[in-house]
Order: structure tokens, then C-alpha cells, then sequence
């Protein structure tokens, strides 16, 4: 049994999230290559030698890939396709976009947002915002599967696999990548942060948003996230919108200040080791999910933690 | 320019979801279903670009059960010009929806398909892409701005990242996120029009689509609960807590 992963990677750098990945296409139990495409990725295809437990890297250099765009990326991995029975990829919005593409352009039914895998073709999954789990059995001959990287411990860094480079099919020319932000590399990402201090409506204004939240998230060494209403209402930029349908997160420490806690964001969270909900409003339903709650005015509390911690 | 959204009846979001006892799915009796939030942000989007003059007519599709004609109903109050109900009961999966709807766009000669991000009943994320990949189109997801010119699209889509433009050649495909836009309410005359509009109804084998499931679901159970937690009085005792927890690191 053989399995490929799609590596995750940023600004020349391969994502914490790929190792995490590694583990549950470990758990498959068959040989695993790791796929490094973009632009220029030798030096991302040395790196990713050294992720544990691999059998090769497969390097696909070509300047078509430099935003790792759908239409693309899918025609390259269905191109390789033919020498695997399952494809991993992180559940990222890079993965998320190209694997239903590469799915159905194998025919075969993708199994999303992976938290635990049973065997070959059995795995868990969360629906329904995580209210329920289902365990699902896949009946295709090939299988594609994205990982909620949250739940798997990220595997070691220390192989030594080699590199084969492969050839890059031609670009289906269906759309381009204009221009995409450059993240400030100043704090933690999200997915992969010890420590997420995360805020919500009640700070009351990106003012208020950025002098509270920035100086504990700074002094705890801590990634910065918000709640959907905070993002709405344009306290925080999007991509640092935990829940359902924004960043899935599960570090050692989430800190939730002024966060009500609708299921959707809870749905982003809960995973995490620790939890602390800071709020004025005692009857908050974040506080169902918090180990340690505190109950009070976020303009005072939050400043004397900051001081304090 | 024809416009195609895809909508699906889903239980209603403010709806808290119980696992049955008996391990075999959701409780979805006595439940208020409702539209798909992101497939209604598609639609409004859809409106949006007819009211500019660059959609020429929009087809509201489901693929669900008889009662997802109140959803499409929903959808033509909103401001969709056709409905199409592809009768289908039981779990119909983002590849079987995506076969489905395929066969519609080419029938119809399609130029955009807009589609929600995803389901908020299954979470996978999936028809939308795997649409485009079938009809060999291009494909935004997570879209938060979408500008159409001549048989160009622009659209800013939420990434990881931060903010991602795209351009696609039409057709294509486009899902939506979360603040593409507000989704308008339908008044009631328009729901009193909407009663007049022309609602299809077709049966999966008709547009030759293969919808037997390829995943075989298990059992369906209660995620693990988080035990209790405490409330601490003040800043100081919540520091000494952490500590204590080991969650502040070294």
C-alpha cells in the first residue's frame, strides 16, 4: 500500500501542518512519498527529507505552481496518481481547494476533515460543526482523504529520505493568481501556535481589539485569533477567524476574551488543551467549554494578566 | 449570462444537532430546516449580478428530498427565475450532487455556477470543486468578492494566508463564503410570487448521474465532551491555575 501527502508550504517554508499530516498518512500503514510542488522548491524538498518515516520526496518545480492554484496543482497529482491508493493532504485552504478537484477527477467520493484514522479505509470525522462524529469507510479503490491537522501530533524531523523530481503536466490554464497578502511573519500562525489569544465583539473596536489583545498575545509568544463577530464587524483581519468555517485550532493554551461562544466558533476550539474564557457576561456559553473562567470587565482584567503572567 | 446556484436544505443553524442514541445519525425529526447558509450568500450573489445586468437568468438547483421544493421556493422568493428539484432521498454525497449538476450546467449552457463553501450538515467542503473538475472549469472557493467582466471573473477568495485575487476565464465556478455579502429577506409578496414560478422536477437516472455512495457510514456518535471547568475570582488565582495546569510552558 502506498501513500502520497501533499506537503503544505509558505514563503519558501514548509508548514508546521505537513508533519501533522504525516502522522495520520503514517497511521495508513503503507509507504509514504511527500509531494513538494511550487516554484523553485529545492531547498523545500531538502527540508521536507527530513520529516520521519517517509520513503521519498517528489519535487515539482514549476513557476505554474507558485500559488499551488486548483487547476494545476490537481492535474499534477492526478498525474502521479496511478502509483497510489490513498492521497493526504492537510485540510488547509490549499488542500481544500485542489484534493475535491483531484477526487473527482479520479472518481471517487474524498473523505474531509480527518481526525482519526481506524485503518486503510476507515476513518472519523467531525459533521455538523463538531457535534457529531461519523465513522465512515470508504468503498472507492483509490481514496482521498484532507487531515484536520489539529489532531494528530506532528511526526519528528529527523529522516533522511532522498528526492526524485517529477514531471510537471501542462497547466489547464483555467484561471491565475492575481496577488495574494504576504503574512507578517511578527506573530505565530494560527494552526500551529503553543498559545492563541483569541478576541470577539466585545472589545468594541479594532482599537481596542489591537491594544489589548497585542500586548498579552506578545508576552505569552502567542498567535492572535477572533470570533466571526469580531472579523464582521472588522476588529481582526479574516484569516484569523477560529471556528467551523474559519482557522481549526487546538493549541496548548486558547485564551477567550470577550467571546460569547456560538457553536461555530466552539467548533474551532474546543480541541485545545487548556481553555480560559475572560467575560462580563456570567451566562456565556463559552464558559461551558472552559476550564477557567473569569468573570468581569476585559478592559481591566485583560491588562492585569498581561502585567502579571 | 446563465447563472446556476446550487442550494441545499439543511437543519437550520441555530439548531442544536442531537446524535441519535442509537449510533445511526441526527435526530431530524421535529428539526427546522432551512437553506444552506453559504448557498444562500451564493444566491444572493447571484441576484446581485442580475440586478447589474450581467446574470440574464438564475436556476436554483437541489438535490434532496420532496421537501427541499420549500427551500427552492425559498430560493425563487429570494429572487432565482427557475427552480429544478432532483428528487433524491437519503445522504447524497458531494460527488453524486457534483455529477448531478454537471449535467444540468451543460444542459443548460451554464456560464457561472455559484455554490456555498459548504454544508453546514456534512462540513466536507467538496461540490463545488469537484463540480468545476468534471466540467473542466476553473474554480474560486471561499469566495469574499466577486467582480465579473465580459467573460472574466475577479474574485477574492479567504485563504489561509490573508486575501487571495484570482482571475477565471468563464464558465466557471465560484463558492462562497462567509462575507461575500448579507443574503437579503424575501418579503411576502415576493413569496406570494414565488408560488407562480416554474419549478422543475427531474429524477437522478434522467440526468444519467451514478449516485450509489461511495462512503459507507459506520456510525455516527457524541463528539468527547470537555469536562466542567471552574470559575476563578480574580487574575491572580487564574495565574497560579495556569501555572499549576503547566500551561504556560516553562
Amino acid at each position: 500500500m502506498r501513500t502520497l501527502l501533499i506537503a503544505e508550504h509558505r514563503g519558501g517554508k514548509l508548514d508546521a501542518v505537513t508533519a501533522q499530516a504525516l502522522t495520520a498518512a503514517l497511521a495508513l500503514g503503507g509507504e509514504v512519498d511527500v509531494l513538494v510542488a511550487g516554484a523553485v522548491v529545492s531547498g523545500l524538498a531538502s527540508a521536507a527529507t527530513r520529516l520521519s518515516g517517509i520513503a521519498r520526496v517528489l519535487a515539482a518545480d514549476n513557476l505554474g505552481l507558485a500559488h499551488q492554484a486548483a487547476a494545476p496543482l490537481a492535474a499534477l497529482i492526478v498525474s502521479l496518481a496511478g502509483d497510489y491508493d490513498t492521497i493526504v493532504a492537510p485540510a488547509s485552504s490549499i488542500g481544500k481547494d485542489v484534493m475535491p478537484r483531484v477526487a473527482a477527477l479520479l472518481d471517487v467520493m474524498q473523505i474531509s476533515d480527518v481526525i482519526e484514522v481506524l485503518g486503510p479505509d476507515t476513518f472519523r470525522r467531525p459533521i455538523y460543526a463538531g457535534n457529531a462524529i461519523e465513522t465512515v469507510r470508504s468503498r472507492d479503490g483509490k481514496k482521498v482523504v484532507t487531515v484536520r491537522t489539529s489532531a494528530f501530533a506532528a511526526a519528528p524531523m529527523d529522516g533522511r529520505a532522498g528526492v526524485v523530481n517529477v514531471a510537471v503536466p501542462a497547466d489547464p490554464r483555467l484561471g491565475r493568481v492575481v496577488s495574494e497578502t504576504q503574512k507578517t511573519a511578527d506573530r505565530p500562525d494560527l494552526g500551529s501556535a503553543r498559545v492563541v489569544v483569541s478576541g470577539g465583539r466585545a472589545l468594541g473596536s479594532k482599537a481596542n481589539f489591537d491594544a489589548l489583545l497585542m500586548p498579552l498575545a506578545e508576552k505569552l509568544g502567542a498567535a492572535v485569533g477572533a470570533s466571526r463577530a469580531a472579523v464582521d464587524a472588522g476588529y481582526a483581519a479574516s484569516e484569523l477567524q477560529v471556528g467551523q468555517t474559519g482557522r481549526i485550532v487546538a493549541p496548548d493554551l486558547y485564551i477567550a476574551i470577550g467571546i460569547s461562544g456560538a457553536i461555530q466558533h466552539l467548533a474551532g476550539m474546543k480541541g485545545s488543551k487548556v481553555i480560559v474564557a475572560i467575560n462580563s457576561d456570567a451566562s456565556a456559553p463559552i464558559f461551558s467549554v472552559a476550564d477557567y473562567g473569569l468573570i468581569g470587565d476585559l478592559f481591566e482584567i485583560v491588562p492585569e494578566l498581561t502585567k502579571v503572567i | 449570462m446563465k447563472v446556476l446556484v446550487g442550494v441545499k436544505r439543511v437543519i437550520d443553524a441555530s439548531f442544536a444537532v442531537r446524535v441519535k442514541p442509537d449510533g445511526s445519525g441526527v435526530e431530524t425529526d421535529n428539526v427546522k430546516m432551512a437553506m444552506n447558509p453559504f448557498d444562500e450568500i451564493a444566491l444572493e450573489e447571484a441576484i446581485r449580478l442580475k440586478e447589474k445586468g450581467i446574470a440574464t437568468e438564475i436556476l436554483a438547483v437541489s438535490i434532496g428530498p420532496a421537501k427541499a421544493e420549500d427551500t427552492l421556493r425559498a430560493a425563487l422568493a429570494m429572487g432565482a427565475d427557475r427552480a429544478l428539484l432532483i428528487e433524491a432521498d437519503g445522504r447524497n454525497e458531494p460527488l453524486a450532487v457534483a455529477k448531478l449538476l454537471a449535467a444540468v450546467a451543460k444542459a443548460e449552457g451554464t456560464q457561472l455556477a455559484l455554490l456555498g463553501k459548504q454544508a453546514i450538515d456534512d462540513d466536507a467542503n467538496q461540490t463545488g470543486q469537484m463540480l468545476a473538475a468534471l466540467l473542466g472549469w476553473g474554480q474560486a472557493t471561499f469566495a469574499s468578492k466577486v467582480e465579473i467582466t465580459g467573460t472574466t471573473a475577479r474574485v477574492e477568495r479567504e485563504v489561509d494566508s490573508g486575501l487571495q485575487v484570482m482571475e477565471l476565464k468563464l464558465p466557471a465556478v465560484i463558492t462562497a463564503d462567509l462575507r461575500l455579502n448579507t443574503p437579503r429577506f424575501a418579503a411576502l409578496p415576493k413569496i406570494m410570487a414565488a408560488r407562480k414560478k416554474p419549478m422543475e422536477r427531474k429524477s437522478p437516472a434522467e440526468l444519467g448521474g451514478d449516485i450509489a455512495p461511495r462512503l459507507e457510514v459506520i456510525t455516527t456518535g457524541e463528539p468527547p465532551k470537555r469536562k466542567a471547568g471552574e470559575m476563578v475570582g480574580s487574575v491572580g488565582a487564574l495565574v497560579q491555575k495556569l501555572k499549576a495546569a503547566g500551561a504556560l510552558g516553562k
